[in-house]
């Protein structure tokens, strides 16, 4: 791709680099790699720190850790959110790698938390407690489901583009949250409280995140099977490698995209349920809370790979403790520390250039690690 | 081996975690490192609300001589079990009194509140403290439609100034507003700016449209310009950013502000603002607090706690004398002369109202509950802190009733 372009005048005057294709690099050096990225951008956020805001770039590394290891209600709070943006990321997983580009996770998402919250508003307290938390799951999960498989249909009939009408499926979602929060609540202020007492999900040795980490847990040794050992996952990467190749050998194409978005709402149903009845118990316009959008970057950043996405999700989830932490150590606003975080990720992101490529220098063949 | 070696990362993560569980204790909530007062904001200082929170919360700090080590902050804290959350960690971090700043925010807290019995929770603009009964758990608000009535006085005053200069006729004073949703809080603050409004110039008319949200200044923007393409000739609004007022510098019509002066930005079209000072509320909270006394259940700023309060005035726009009208009628307020819901100044429907069940108490069912009206006065802000005063009276149009 960005190889030098051959030189066949008579005098070629080399360029001061060039940047050669890596044939395959030992796992440790692309490790190595990553790690002085981050070293390298903890060093760079730590002299924005002192420039910018005129503070002990220790301080900042201090709060960064202490966001998610300062207690161990912290740490507690850490676990439980990697496994919630987890979840949707094991959920938006399968379609990418089936090279269905869905950005609709949120709208899914959205749309498990309102089944959630309609089941707890409109039978809390009517139906006994086992069938409520059942009806509560299986509609989240049908709800995230239809919400998947409505472009999915139309992408396998008639050719749509699936990142657009995810996208708008989001929208919609959306308003329909804010539509019956306004039926639920008369007096106007589109406030639904905590709905407390019914549908509770159980609680696991004391802890009511034990639970969600254990589904989650369980979900991703599952997911990491579904799409490495098993024919559905097969069929998944042939149609993502090339759809000519699955119709050549008999995989029905149409068929598997409609599968897989089933399966890809449908578990985004299930992060709503979590969401909703063992969290929050109430329902805003922002339950989601972007993070159907933070979960595609986890599973990119992990190529696609559920067990490497217990990894990222964690350094999102990191990070983001981390900024809300400099925020109120700094007594400031999310300004700064965003920017922190926006390093951090173009460092470690970055990186990944310098483990698929090389730089070679004119004279010496050396090796670039910026 | 990869997938060995992201296991084996895991496996320490988690690992690290169990041993840190075992070596940590949460922090003992009565703290021994001195008084500390924690804050929830639901955004931070770009929103004009927060920014009023935050600033009583210095203003506060600085008048009881709390070092930055005794306040801590957290913003960005949205409407979910995350605002729970906020709230211990606040506690492990030794706060002795925790504050709310969004209606939302309630239920979350009301959580935590039970859970923690030894610290204080406060929230602002909340409705259920007075039915929970919770000895820890407290809401508070302010008599803004007090505000908001003097502010209207100088709104009307201006109109009048423009009627006397042949601008406008007295039929055409109609003023616009620029609510964010309809319910009592907005409602209550329209009305009290209407009245004040009428209360010196009593041809005066408004049109109401919302906008669904509480911070989009494209929306507020774009309401503000059609309030005056329909012949609104001065504006106020009711939502947090500065959508309504710049419009209103664009195209040069007078405007009465809300939650800060705008003179900075709008110094053509800037009249006055009325505004909740948060700060005696914050200060209150914590000396009953550092004193081992109980907070107020539900607890009502006025003008006279300092909690209502209005910007200078910008006599380069107002009418002549606004000043002087504002501080008598503020002088009439304060020793009850004056009521902002008399009776006798609206109708509603054509009819004066002597009897109206507000819904003070909150309940699944929002059943009218409790008797407003005394000696043909409606007592806003009386039985509880958060406004209830949610009736259409006649001269106020609404554009759309719905929030979009």
């Amino acid at each position: 791709m960005n190889s030098t372009p051959v030189q066949n005048t008579s005098k070629p005057r080399e360029p001061l680099f060039h940047i050669v294709k890596r044939p395959t690099i030992p796992l440790w050096k692309s490790w190595l790699i990553r790690a002085v990225a981050i070293l390298a951008a903890f060093l760079v956020c730590g002299i924005i720190t002192f420039l910018l805001v005129k503070r002990n770039p220790l301080d900042m590394y201090i709060a960064m850790f202490r966001g998610s290891f300062g207690s161990s209600r912290k740490i507690w709070k850490l676990v439980k959110d990697i496994a919630i943006l987890l979840c949707i990321s094991l959920a938006v997983t399968p379609a990418f790698r089936m090279k269905f580009w869905n950005i609709g996770a949120e709208g899914q998402v959205l749309v498990g938390c309102l089944a959630t919250t309609a089941c707890l508003f409109y039978l809390g307290g009517k139906v006994p407690d086992w069938c409520l938390i059942l009806l509560m799951l299986v509609t989240a999960l049908i709800a995230g489901a239809a919400w998947g498989v409505i472009p999915a249909l139309f992408k396998a009939k008639w050719k749509t583009n699936e990142t657009l009408f995810t996208l708008m499926m989001n929208y919609v979602a959306t308003y329909l949250v804010a539509f019956f929060l306004l039926t639920w609540t008369p007096d106007g202020s589109s406030t639904l409280g905590r709905i407390e007492g019914v549908g509770m999900l159980p609680v696991l040795f004391g802890n009511a995140y034990v639970l969600i980490i254990l589904v989650v847990a369980i979900l991703t040794i599952a997911m990491y099977v579904y799409l490495n050992y098993t024919k559905h996952g097969y069929e998944i990467s042939v149609v993502g490698e090339s759809e000519n190749t699955a119709r050549y050998i008999g995989i029905s194409v149409p068929k598997v995209i409609i599968r897989t978005m089933l399966v890809s709402g449908a578990l985004c149903g299930l992060a709503g349920f979590l969401i909703v009845g063992g969290l929050d118990r109430t329902i805003t316009t922002e339950s989601a809370g972007g993070q159907g959008f933070t979960a595609i970057m986890v599973s990119w950043l992990a190529k696609f790979d559920p067990l490497v996405m217990i990894l990222t999700s964690f350094l999102l989830i990191f990070l983001d403790q981390g900024a809300a932490q400099v925020a109120q150590d700094f007594n400031m606003s999310d300004a700064f520390p965003s920017i922190i975080t926006g390093i951090i990720l173009f460092f470690i992101i970055g990186c990944e250039f310098f483990i698929n490529y090389k730089v070679v220098f004119r004279s010496a063949k050396k090796e670039g690690q910026a | 081996m990869k997938k060995f070696l992201s296991l084996a990362l895991i496996a320490a993560m988690l690992l690290s975690c169990v041993v840190l569980f075992g070596s940590c204790d949460s922090a003992d909530p009565s703290g021994d490192d001195g008084f500390k007062l924690g804050v929830i904001c639901l955004h931070d200082e770009d929103s004009t609300y927060d920014l009023n929170f935050i600033n009583g919360v210095k203003e506060a700090q600085k008048a009881l001589g709390l070092t930055d080590e005794q306040v801590i902050i957290k913003r960005n804290i949205p409407e979910s079990n995350a605002c729970y959350e906020a709230a211990l960690d606040l506690v492990d971090e030794g706060c002795d009194v925790i504050f709310a700043n969004s209606f939302g925010h309630e239920t979350h807290i009301l959580a935590a509140a039970k859970e923690k019995p030894n610290v204080q929770f406060c929230h602002a603009t909340g409705t259920m403290a007075h039915t929970e009964k919770l000895p820890n758990f407290h809401n508070a608000f302010a008599s803004i439609y007090e505000g908001r009535y003097l502010a209207g006085v100088a709104a009307g005053m201006k109109l009048n100034a423009m009627i006397e200069a042949g601008e406008i006729t007295a039929e055409k004073a109609k003023m616009g507003y620029v609510g964010a949703f309809t319910y009592a809080e907005v409602i209550s603050g329209y009305t009290s700016f209407y009245l004040g409004a009428k209360s010196v110039c009593p041809s005066v008319t408004m049109d109401v449209q919302f906008t669904g949200s509480w911070y989009d200044e494209n929306a507020e923007r774009a309401t503000a310009n059609a309030l005056i393409n329909g012949g609104c000739v001065l504006i106020s609004q009711h939502a947090d950013s500065m959508g309504a007022p710049s419009a209103c510098e664009d195209k040069n019509v007078p405007n009465v502000s809300y939650n800060g002066s705008t003179l900075e930005h709008c110094p053509d079209t800037f009249i006055v603002s009325s505004r909740i000072n948060w700060a005696p509320y914050f200060q209150y909270i914590c000396e009953q607090t550092q004193k081992g006394e109980a907070i107020a259940t539900d607890w009502t700023g006025t003008i006279a706690t300092g909690s209502v309060v209005l910007t200078d005035v910008n006599t380069a726009v107002a009418a002549p004398g606004t000043v002087e009208a504002i501080a008598q009628i503020t002088e009439e307020l304060k020793n009850g002369t004056r009521h902002v819901f008399d009776t006798a100044n609206f109708t509603v429907g054509g009819q004066a109202l002597t009897t109206y069940l507000a819904d003070v108490d909150t309940d699944a069912g929002f059943v009218k509950d409790t008797e407003a009206i005394e000696n043909g006065v409606f007592f806003e802000s009386k039985h509880r802190s958060a406004p209830y005063f949610d009736i259409q009276i006649d001269g106020i149009k609404l554009l759309n009733t719905n929030f979009g």
